[in-house]
């Protein structure tokens, strides 16, 4: 009997044609949608993570409630001893210092005379340590434009949009001028060793990148640091890990001191959590959407069939095949047709999902003038949920549709048969 | 032949139906007896009441009083499911325009009522032959309904409705929609297999090519028994 109803399924184009291409158009574009949305996002997440959140941060409490200002005179102090007691304790996480801070950098002429000025974000990081995957994992050694990465303390490296506006290039000197930890004025001396572009507006309108000890010296925090970001191992923010270690650290900081470090979690910093609750809101919201609008569509599909097929309904029931029987067979079809549309539409969906998870999106051109941490290049990314997540529309969707579709068949009446059949 | 048995039993039979307010009566004490084999047909103008009474003893409709009686089952009591059952079974039904499911060619429009009883692979395709040969439309079993004629197409329906041998055979108006020559060819199908294979074949007709091969024709009027008479063939 299957085999039967399959073979009529085949040949009748406007049974199978039709509401598979509907399928398959709802599943690709719920495929791509999936992995789209799950590629931004996780590219938002990763950039903050790698460029200024880490995977959970430890800062002192007061760092923590003024965050946007940088405040470095209630950075950390003794951080070695705080990085060693960390490392034992969380042996899963690599743990590093940083310093971001704000200065002018003064770019002199010849005679040592000011020649350009501008106002830079800094970020000190271990740069010269031989164990150090920080470089690499700010992506400095593909984001380099000119000249290299600094190789000995006193070389830094500028962003090369901000490197062009002041004018200077690899193997020029400039100056910091900053404040340091204790309030006073600090002017220290760098070579520049290179420039970087990192694809981000808000990191290349003005960043400088200097080694941490540099930075230390410069800005007198001797074995202090404003942040110190701990990374997973893995590679990949585990929300639930996360939440853990923040809890555990949290039961035993002493919340009173304000200077006591206190860890937070990457969701909790740069307005993550409401962010990736309202990436996931809108995924889910994306996703329902399309299973609706395709249920009414193939119901729709399923009641102009219903009435294409009346007679063939009719004639079933006449000959003896039950109620229930006809309603099962259709919804056999259906899940034939979900299925087949699913398979085709997750197919191609993830092709391209593929595709602009190698080449993505270059959105450089809309972002010139945002200071929000987005990536420049926007990509794909194909997760376990790819796989599946067309089926969920393209089954559901389908099924329902018939199901509601089907209902007439219960409502009809043998008795007219004869008459309906003339 | 089949021994003269009855197979159908109708007695004091009304089926009422509401129109608006009020209650139409499409069938009003009806008494009749159907023994095996029989091959008759209700006539009478529209609105006499044969098609209701072709519903109720085709169990697509109960009746509202009285009792019918079909291959000992009432049909009062018959659930739907029950009811299906025995259509699938003992029922073969012939409708005035074919109504051959159009994506399947004649072989398996024939084969349908086969799989609906769930008969074996090898069975079922000597099954399907065989009553194809009974309506002299070998030839054809791989046409598709758009690619055979009027007459073909309603040949194809008979041997859909015998190729379960059933008891009985329903025909509302069979040839409404054919010629003459056509009309004739179907009838002596039908008679040829009521005769051979001992099927009781019940007509709903006015047409007076059908009238012409009956035995037994019971002429409705206003929902009642106008007349109830065998038909001697000379």
């Amino acid at each position: 009997m299957i085999r039967f109803l399959f073979k009529g399924l085949l040949r009748d184009r406007q049974r199978s044609l039709l509401p598979v291409t509907v399928v398959f158009i709802g599943a690709l574009l719920t495929v791509f949608l999936q992995s789209w949305m799950t590629g931004i996002l996780g590219d938002m997440i990763d950039f903050n993570a790698k460029f200024s959140t880490g995977h959970v941060k430890v800062m002192t409490k007061s760092y923590w409630d003024r965050v946007e200002q940088m405040p470095n005179d209630l950075a950390l102090i003794n951080t070695a001893p705080l990085i060693a007691g960390l490392e034992k304790e969380y042996p899963d996480v690599e743990w590093v210092s940083r310093i971001r801070f704000g200065g002018l950098i003064d770019a002199p002429d010849s005679s040592g005379e000011t020649r350009a000025q501008g106002p830079a974000a800094g970020w000190g990081i271990d740069l010269l340590s031989p164990n150090s995957r920080e470089a690499e994992r700010l992506n400095i050694p593909k984001s380099m434009v000119r000249g290299r990465i600094p190789q000995q303390a006193g070389e830094i490296l500028l962003s090369e949009q901000f490197a062009q506006n002041l004018k200077v290039g690899p193997g020029d000197a400039v100056t910091l001028v900053g404040s340091t930890m204790l309030g006073g004025m600090s002017l220290y001396n760098f070579t520049v060793a290179g420039t970087v572009s990192f694809g981000s507006n808000a990191i290349d309108r003005g960043a400088f990148i200097a080694d941490l000890q540099d930075v230390r010296m410069a800005l007198d925090m001797n074995d202090a640091a404003g942040e110190i970001l701990g990374y997973f191992r893995t590679g990949v923010f585990d929300k639930e890990l996360a939440s853990g270690m923040v809890s555990g650290y949290m039961a035993k900081a002493d919340t009173t001191d304000e200077f006591a470090p206190i860890m937070v979690s990457l969701r909790d910093q740069n307005g993550l959590s409401a962010m990736v609750d309202y990436m996931d809101y809108m995924i889910g919201i994306g996703i329902f959407i399309f299973i609706m609008a395709m249920s009414i569509v193939l119901w729709n599909a399923g009641l102009l069939g219903g009435l294409r097929r009346y007679g063939e309904v009719g004639v079933r029931l006449a000959m003896g095949e039950s109620k229930g029987h006809v309603y099962r067979s259709m919804l056999w079809e259906s899940v034939l047709i979900g299925t087949a549309g699913s398979v085709m539409g997750t197919a191609l969906g993830l092709i391209l999902a593929y595709w602009l998870q190698k080449t993505g999106i270059d959105i450089s051109g809309m972002m010139k003038s945002s200071s929000m941490m987005l990536p420049s290049v926007f990509r794909t990314v194909v997760t376990p949920a790819t796989f599946y997540v067309g089926f969920v529309p393209g089954l559901f969707a389908t099924v329902i549709g018939t199901a509601l579709a089907g209902i007439g068949i219960y409502k009809r009446k043998t008795a007219q048969l004869f008459k309906e059949l003339q | 032949m089949k021994s003269n048995q009855s197979v159908i039993s109708i007695r004091n039979l009304v089926k009422t139906f509401p129109m608006g307010n009020r209650e139409f009566t499409a069938l009003n004490g009806i008494n009749l007896e159907f023994a095996s084999g029989e091959f008759s047909g209700f006539v009478g103008p529209s609105g006499s009441g044969k098609t209701t009474l072709l519903n109720i003893i085709g169990t697509l409709d109960s009746p509202t009083e009285g009792e019918a009686m079909v291959l000992d089952h009432s049909v009062k009591l018959l659930t739907q499911k029950k009811a299906a059952l025995l259509r699938s079974q003992k029922i073969g039904f012939i409708f005035q325009t074919f109504n051959l499911l159009p994506v399947y060619s004649a072989a398996e429009n024939v084969e349908f009522p086969l799989l609906l009883q769930k008969m074996g692979g090898e069975a079922r395709r000597k099954a399907v032959m065989e009553a194809l040969e009974w309506v002299g439309l070998s030839d054809k079993a791989k046409s598709r309904p758009a690619q055979m004629s009027g007459g073909e197409c309603q040949r194809v329906a008979i041997a859909r409705a015998m190729v379960k041998k059933p008891e009985i055979v329903l025909a509302d108006e069979p040839t409404a929609n054919l010629d003459a020559e056509n009309s004739h060819n179907i009838l002596k199908t039908m008679v040829k297999l009521n005769q051979e294979l001992g099927t009781t074949f019940l007509f709903a007709t006015h047409d007076e090519k059908v009238i012409g091969y009956l035995r037994r024709i019971i002429r409705l009027y206003d929902g009642k028994v106008a007349f109830d008479e065998l038909v001697t063939k000379i």
